[in-house]
């Protein structure tokens, strides 16, 4: 099941001995494909660094590159070629997963520029903090507050077999609520994806850091949502 | 390419199958009784009277075995592929598995099947190399590589058990591919180009739902979801313990005790389900031993309101796929229906009702043969894999991995690193650091599930990443790389970062044979000997020759021989003469068709028996003598039996 791979990567191409720069996925010269080149997954695709994506051509290079890199094309080829068609294969996917999804393809591109995003942050030896108070955005403080007392109350009652019709209409209300900020966030977040995508130097490192904060709202406006959902739907 | 034909097959809870590419179009090869489907059934032959290690019969004359000597006969073992040993307890109340007494936890469990033990990967590579030589003989030629396919939700020690099954059946397993998937590849093969599929595949023990992108031949899948215990077995073990009740009930007869009779009752409960489908109602009528009569009829309404629970919990899993892929009912453009139990009118109506079909003026696909697409699929696969066919060259399957993949971080909770519906090969890095200034070893747990606790997911395996030079606690950085390739098994490699060293990584899988046990459990050697493939062939024809005129000469002393009309023995002497005439020859072809006209001509006869042998073993006439008028006659390696339960 398990073993270990080796990702050396040759500066010649193995196949022809030509020299090739690391960023490409089959050799310029003799078209063998190579092992997995260094780089970010926006490289994969011959992209540079953006927010706005064209999911459409996206998809198409995807399915393009697919077709030639997949382990299925190598089922009867070398060793070597086996093994860097799987790594280059997991690599187009992982970056493909990456960019397709906005969330994620924002957060990488934070990430890649030195952000440490939310949750993220946690995973090296530790649990999460889902809950953690000192990440209530500030304007949002008295209603979350209020939220959260009328989610525990809304609990104890449905322990108790109680059934409270104001409280369920509040709660329904505070999540509408809650909703709507949600999106206002995707719409900040998009035209900072623009001011990116255009900015230069200093416009990009002030939507960077805006952006961080964006996501940072989001995550906890969701996990919100999620538990006000999930008290109204038990 | 030098090398042969690379086969497709399907292996499967109740029946397996293999298959192949016969220029555009994927077919299935017979077996030599002439029937698609092989039980996946296997019996252990009685000791030889010289001694030495008895023989495994496989398929139909396995399960003839089934009701004579059941405690030599095992079916249905895809339902403990991979599994460990706490896992398997819940089957055996309604399984008449028999685990090895001297089985220690954390061992793969082992099968008591009459003298011998044998581990549930050894019992599937019986079933793959009576598919291999089914195939070896229909080509005349070695087959060494296949695709084989697995249920979609199989989790990884589940699909490394079927890979280790396929090695110890001497055949190199290119890759294992998803049985919903493959059978969106056989319907795929002549429609049209684009759309957004969900392939329902509720099969003898499994049950998958795949929803598929179609789009100039890539065959993306969105999301997949199931449940690997849950199949047509559930529905007839609940006719059958209604029987067994109901026996007891009514006439003070306890038939738990008997394995024999069980087994006729269960092929009667069998039979009555697939009556079902077509009928209104089925009717049990069944002497038990102490001569009263059990007899029950079976409304199909009945029916419908006992299975619902059971068809049911289909539901949920369509629902979270749809949900996963992000669509509604209404983006499904086609519904494709895959394995036996989608033939239940109640099942058809389910999913119907799910994808909102009729309401749209839509028709769940029922075209290709339920039992077989898979395979038809497995064979497409293998052709794209063998890199040969123009059929195939514009295809490509891009399928996901159904379980997400987690380490089990402080507190026990899970720290998800690849999520489920991942496009497969897919990997994730996690980096690792020392609590402990001047620690050598991380301890990592790697677990597949979607719950959040990782003592509530299924373990993979637990390693020591080893030799971490010492430092200060938290300094040294350890990369480690997961990666789930096409099979949707999982590899993992490491390195320390800063000293640049690759760590050493001892692995313990929770569940699973190491590559040492599964080479001494390959099949007879003498498989692969190649040079004498030819005369290997030849002889194994004549023996089945052999073997099927034995049972013809003996066939008068049956009660059912008198059952047969003066035309029907006329022909069956007709055949045995001829074969008689060729079996000494060199022609293989002809010894093969006369022993196939022969299987043919007997077939009545066979069923006759078969009958006159099920009620015999209810009545509790005695199960020696009911073996007595089956024994001699069955031996037979291949079928002198119905090739189906119907």
């Amino acid at each position: 099941m398990l073993k270990v791979i080796d990702s050396a990567v040759p500066v010649a191409c193995w196949s022809c001995s030509i020299g090739h720069n690391d960023f490409t996925l089959f050799c310029p010269h003799c078209s063998k494909i190579q092992p997995p080149p260094g780089g970010d997954y926006f490289s994969v695709f011959g992209l540079e660094p953006r927010l706005n994506l064209d999911l459409a051509a996206l998809e198409h290079e995807f399915h393009r590159l697919s077709r030639k890199l997949h382990p299925d094309r190598f089922a009867r080829a070398q060793e070597n070629e086996r093994e860097w068609s799987l790594a280059d294969t997991a690599l187009l996917n992982d970056a493909y997963r990456t960019l397709k999804e906005p969330l994620r393809r924002t957060e990488y591109l934070l990430k890649l520029l030195g952000a440490e995003i939310g949750s993220d942050a946690g995973t090296e030896q530790g649990g999460h903090d889902k809950k953690d108070l000192s990440r209530v955005p500030a304007d949002l403080l008295e209603e979350v507050f209020e939220l959260n007392m009328q989610l525990e109350e809304m609990r104890m009652a449905r322990k108790l077999g109680e059934t409270d019709p104001e409280l369920q209409v509040s709660l329904e209300r505070a999540k509408r609520k809650f909703d709507v900020l949600l999106s206002e966030v995707d719409q900040d977040l998009r035209s900072q994806w623009q001011v990116w995508d255009e900015g230069d130097a200093a416009v990009r490192k002030t939507a960077q850091k805006l952006m961080v904060a964006l996501l940072d709202r989001r995550r906890y406006l969701s996990n919100l949502v999620r538990d006000v959902t999930e008290t109204l739907g038990a | 390419m030098a090398e042969g034909r690379v086969v497709g097959i399907d292996l499967g809870t109740t029946n397996s199958l293999v298959a192949y590419m016969q220029g555009d179009a994927p077919v299935v090869i017979p077996g030599v009784d002439g029937s698609n489907l092989v039980p996946s059934v296997v019996a252990l032959d009685p000791i030889p009277a010289g001694g030495g290690r008895p023989t495994v019969t496989v398929g139909n004359s396995a399960r003839k075995a089934l009701i004579q000597t059941p405690e030599r006969v095992i079916y249905s073992v895809k339902r403990l592929m991979g599994r460990g040993l706490e896992e398997i307890q819940s089957e055996l109340k309604m399984f008449p598995f028999r685990l090895a007494d001297d089985v220690e936890e954390g061992e793969v469990p082992r099968i008591t099947l009459g003298e011998l033990k044998f581990t549930p990967p050894e019992i599937s590579a019986y079933v793959l190399r009576q598919l291999k030589r089914n195939a070896e003989r229909f080509f005349g030629a070695p087959v060494t590589q296949a695709v084989i396919t697995v249920p979609a939700y199989f989790n990884d020690a589940q699909r490394q058990a079927t890979k280790d099954a396929g090695r110890m059946a001497g055949l190199e397993v290119l890759r294992l591919v998803n049985e919903p998937t493959a059978a969106a590849l056989a319907y795929g093969l002549d429609r049209a180009k684009a759309g957004t599929i969900a392939v329902y595949d509720f099969g003898g023990g499994t049950f998958d739902i795949s929803i598929l992108k179609l789009r100039d031949g890539i065959f993306e899948v969105q999301s997949t979801n199931g449940d690997t215990h849950l199949g047509g077995d559930d529905i007839d073990n609940l006719l059958l313990t209604i029987a067994l009740d109901e026996i007891y009930a009514e006439h003070g007869v306890d038939l738990r005790g008997h394995p024999g009779a069980v087994q006729a009752l269960r092929k009667a409960a069998i039979d009555a389900k697939i009556s079902l489908s077509t009928e209104a109602a089925a009717h049990f009528d069944i002497e038990l031993p102490n001569g009263d009569r059990y007899q029950r009829e079976i409304p199909r309404a009945v029916f419908e309101l006992l299975i619902e629970p059971v068809l049911e919990r289909t539901a949920g899993p369509c629902k979270q796929a749809l949900a996963d892929a992000g669509i509604t009912p209404e983006q499904i453009d086609d519904v494709v229906m895959v394995g036996g139990s989608t033939r239940i009118p109640a099942v058809r109506q389910l999913v119907d009702g799910l994808f909102h079909l009729s309401a749209r003026g839509k028709k769940p696909h029922i075209e290709l043969n339920p039992d077989e697409v898979v395979a038809l699929g497995a064979a497409v696969q293998a052709d794209i894999l063998a890199g040969a066919s123009t059929a195939t060259e514009e295809m490509l399957l891009l399928d996901v991995t159904p379980l997400s993949l987690g380490i089990e971080a402080l507190g026990g909770t899970v720290a998800r690193i690849i999520q489920r519906n991942s496009t497969i090969p897919a990997s994730a890095t996690e980096h690792f650091t020392t609590g402990v200034d001047g620690q050598t070893n991380v301890a990592i747990h790697v677990v597949q599930g979607e719950r959040e606790l990782a003592a509530d997911c299924r373990s993979l395996a637990r390693f020591d990443l080893k030799g971490i030079p010492p430092m200060s606690a938290g300094l040294p950085r350890i990369e480690v790389k997961f990666l789930i390739d096409a099979d949707g098994i999982l590899h993992v490699s490491a390195r320390e970062q800063r000293s640049g060293k690759a760590a050493e990584i001892e692995v313990k899988p929770t569940y699973g044979l190491t590559d040492e046990q599964v080479e001494s459990m390959i099949l007879d050697s003498f498989d692969h000997a190649e040079d004498d493939f030819a005369k290997r062939l030849l002889i194994e024809t004549r023996n089945e020759a052999e073997t099927i005129l034995t049972a013809v000469e003996r066939a008068p002393q049956n009660p059912a021989w008198q059952l047969l009309t003066d035309e029907e023995r006329r022909i069956v002497a007709e055949a045995r003469d001829q074969l008689n005439a060729v079996k000494t020859g060199e022609d293989l072809t002809a010894i093969r068709n006369a022993t196939l006209a022969l299987d043919q001509a007997t077939r009545r006869f066979a069923e006759l028996m078969m009958d006159a042998a099920v009620s015999g073993a209810i009545r509790g006439k005695t199960m020696s003598a009911a073996g007595e008028e089956l024994g001699e006659a069955v031996t037979a390696p291949h079928a002198m039996a119905p090739a189906e339960f119907k």
